[in-house]
């Protein structure tokens, strides 16, 4: 109680000092930064870069031979999550921060609020080495305008014990089967919508799915009662991925959606596991460096995203992290320093590969057909309250 | 105050920016919505449950503390009571985790006696069992000043009137010590109420408390003004708790 009342008063007071322009998130007009014109050379550094990212993004072990090489001194902020990240971005994105390592379901919200601008590709010379999915990808991308410079990803895949299942799995089907109640675990965080989503478009095509984050009433509350219905299946809604980990270990669970970190920990272990992308294909993350809008170090950030788009510092990353590099020329990097590693994270993975990810991005109420008949983010998260019970 | 103003405000639910924009549509929306009225539910009757094992367990045990033992065992028993609370809340609840899941110490013990695996882990058995051993520390301490406190006499004289020692415990100490432990239930049960991370890390499905849809509501959503009006419950909650523990006596006691 006292926790919560004091992360309110908190939050309003930051609130009470971002900005006050009422935006009333139309989002069929273009993003409020698309016209701003990105740089077109890089100058020299301004000595100085303010980073929000996800722990361990700014790891000393990269991080320190960027300084030495640019004389940029990093100071970094911890974000715990996505919605962190854009309330830190939205108070104190008005010159303090530079650039953000957000997440799919984070950058349309950033996008459509003028918190994060244009960026040329073309000064990132990495860039062309990307797969070619992670060059425009829909969450980042909007009209062929970058907001920003794809850096790694990871897909949500099922892990499942082989010892329960020793034929592996083909469909989703497992995480909502009766016969393996309370024996399931699956992310607590409401974009799992999704994942019910997708399955439904396979397997009840009637409801006419086409993309899982583009959801209308019918189809909105069709994954919702599916997830209810799961609800009493579920061992755990994991948060943290050694929450999972330790599920699998003490065998309190046999299936799950995870992420390949999760695998790779627990074969590690020793422990019987093993992951697989069913028939219905697989939702996945992929983050973006995003440059605030009013920057204070323009030439820092890009000097910043051309340093970790290069193929070392993408396979250091990607290894240290436990995810997958944009960079296709990181796989020879990552074999250099752990064989197998390339194959294991999928960094080699075939331009098909990427027809069976439905990378995360934020919903919102307008639909790719212009209307706005589809469910906001805000109504996700009090419908997974509702699931969560 | 601040928290009051803000539960009447609204989100753009897009930008998630607050719209300063007069309405009780938060309030209506616990009110109406039957997951909030569980989880609401779940949230008290495991506070209440929470105080109540606590008090079962603690008052033999102040009792033995205030009145049975040496001061030499009572030392040792101070330091068993108060040692737990330097560790972190963190490790002992983890600890709680490996005791109870599924190849966790309880069914390895279970099953070495030849007993079927009790499989509590993530359960709301397990919140319920951990609650419980984190806050007794705070009930024992409340009822064992209370106890100290009855008079040697009193007893005496109900020895003398031909009260045996159940009888005195019963009609003498009992009633004496009952400030105490409703101080105590003070501590047990708002710290019961107030807790979000124990349902995080031991609860399963099934197991939101208010403080875990607070917490998702500022943290994950934005939603600054319905997190305020939910937070509102637990202050009404508790100011009704405190009203009647004033009754009973709890703040002299304290």
């Amino acid at each position: 109680m006292k926790f919560g009342a004091l992360a309110v008063v908190v939050a309003l007071a930051l609130t009470a000092c971002g900005s006050t322009s009422n935006n009333t998130g139309s989002t069929q007009k273009p993003p409020p930064t698309a016209t701003l014109k990105p740089l077109d050379k890089v100058g020299a550094g301004e000595g100085q870069l303010n980073l929000i990212a996800w722990e361990g993004y700014v790891d000393d072990s990269w991080a320190k031979p960027f300084t030495q090489q640019t004389g940029c001194v990093i100071s970094s902020k911890y974000a715990g999550s996505s919605d962190e990240m854009v309330s830190l971005m939205k108070n104190g994105g008005g010159g303090q921060y530079d650039m953000v390592s957000a997440s799919g379901d984070a950058d349309l919200r950033l996008i459509y609020s003028g918190d994060v601008r244009p960026m040329n590709e073309k000064l990132i010379p990495d860039w062309n080495n990307f797969q070619t999915f992670f060059k425009n990808p829909p969450y980042n991308t909007i009209n062929g305008v970058h907001y920003g410079i794809s850096l790694q990803w990871g897909p949500n895949t099922l892990l499942y014990s082989t010892t329960k299942f020793p034929n592996k799995p083909t469909s989703w089907e497992v995480i909502y089967d009766q016969a393996n109640k309370g024996l399931i675990t699956v992310p607590d965080n409401p974009i799992q919508i999704a994942d019910a989503a997708l399955y439904l478009s396979k397997t009840q095509p009637k409801l006419g799915i086409k993309d899982p984050y583009e959801l209308k009433k019918n189809q909105f509350d069709a994954a919702v009662q599916l997830l209810t219905q799961q609800r009493p299946l579920i061992k755990k809604y994991w948060a943290l991925a050694s929450e999972e980990i330790q599920l699998f270990q003490a065998r309190d669970v046999v299936v799950g959606a995870a992420w390949p970190y999760q695998t790779i920990q627990l074969k590690a272990a020793g422990v019987k596991v093993d992951e697989t992308i069913p028939s219905e294909g697989a939702t996945g993350w992929g983050d973006t460096w995003m440059l605030a809008t009013k920057a204070p170090h323009p030439n820092c950030a890009y000097l910043w995203t051309q340093y970790v788009s290069t193929a070392k510092i993408q396979a250091e990353q990607a290894l240290f992290f436990g995810e997958t590099p944009v960079n296709t020329q990181a796989c020879a990097q990552m074999e250099a320093l752990q064989a197998g590693s390339c194959a294991q994270y999928h960094a080699d993975a075939p331009g098909s590969y990427f027809d069976t990810i439905r990378f995360w991005k934020t919903p919102i109420s307008t639909c790719s057909d212009g209307s706005q008949t589809c469910i906001p983010y805000a109504d996700w998260v009090s419908a997974w309250t509702t699931i969560k019970g | 105050m601040t928290l009051l103003i803000t539960a009447f405000w609204a989100i753009d639910p897009f930008t998630t920016q607050i719209v300063q924009v007069w309405n009780t549509d938060n309030f209506q929306r616990i009110l109406n919505e039957p997951a909030y009225h569980s989880i609401i539910t779940r949230t008290v009757v495991m506070a209440a449950l929470v105080t109540v094992t606590d008090a079962v367990l603690a008052f033999p045990f102040a009792y033995f503390m205030a009145r049975v033992a040496s001061r030499r065992v009572q030392t040792l028993l101070f330091a068993a009571v108060l040692l737990p609370l330097w560790a972190s809340y963190l490790a002992r609840v983890y600890a709680w985790i490996l005791i109870l899941n599924h190849s966790g110490l309880l069914n390895w013990s279970l099953q070495s006696i030849g007993l079927p695996a009790a499989n509590i882990g993530y359960t709301n058995v397990a919140m319920w069992v951990v609650f419980s051993y984190i806050w007794l520390p705070f009930m024992i301490i409340p009822t064992y000043a209370a106890l100290e406190r009855v008079p040697e006499s009193l007893l005496e004289a109900a020895a003398d009137l031909g009260a045996r020692r159940w009888r005195a415990v019963r009609d003498v100490v009992l009633p004496l010590a009952l400030p105490g432990v409703v101080a105590g239930s003070i501590f047990t049960f708002s710290l019961t109420l107030g807790d979000y991370i124990t349902p995080i890390l031991v609860g399963g499905a099934g197991s939101s408390f208010i403080g875990n849809v607070v917490y998702a509501n500022v943290g994950i959503a934005n939603n600054i003004p319905f997190a305020a009006a939910l937070a509102i419950v637990p202050v009404a909650i508790m100011a009704v708790y405190l009203l009647i523990a004033q009754r009973l006596g709890a703040f002299e006691a304290l």
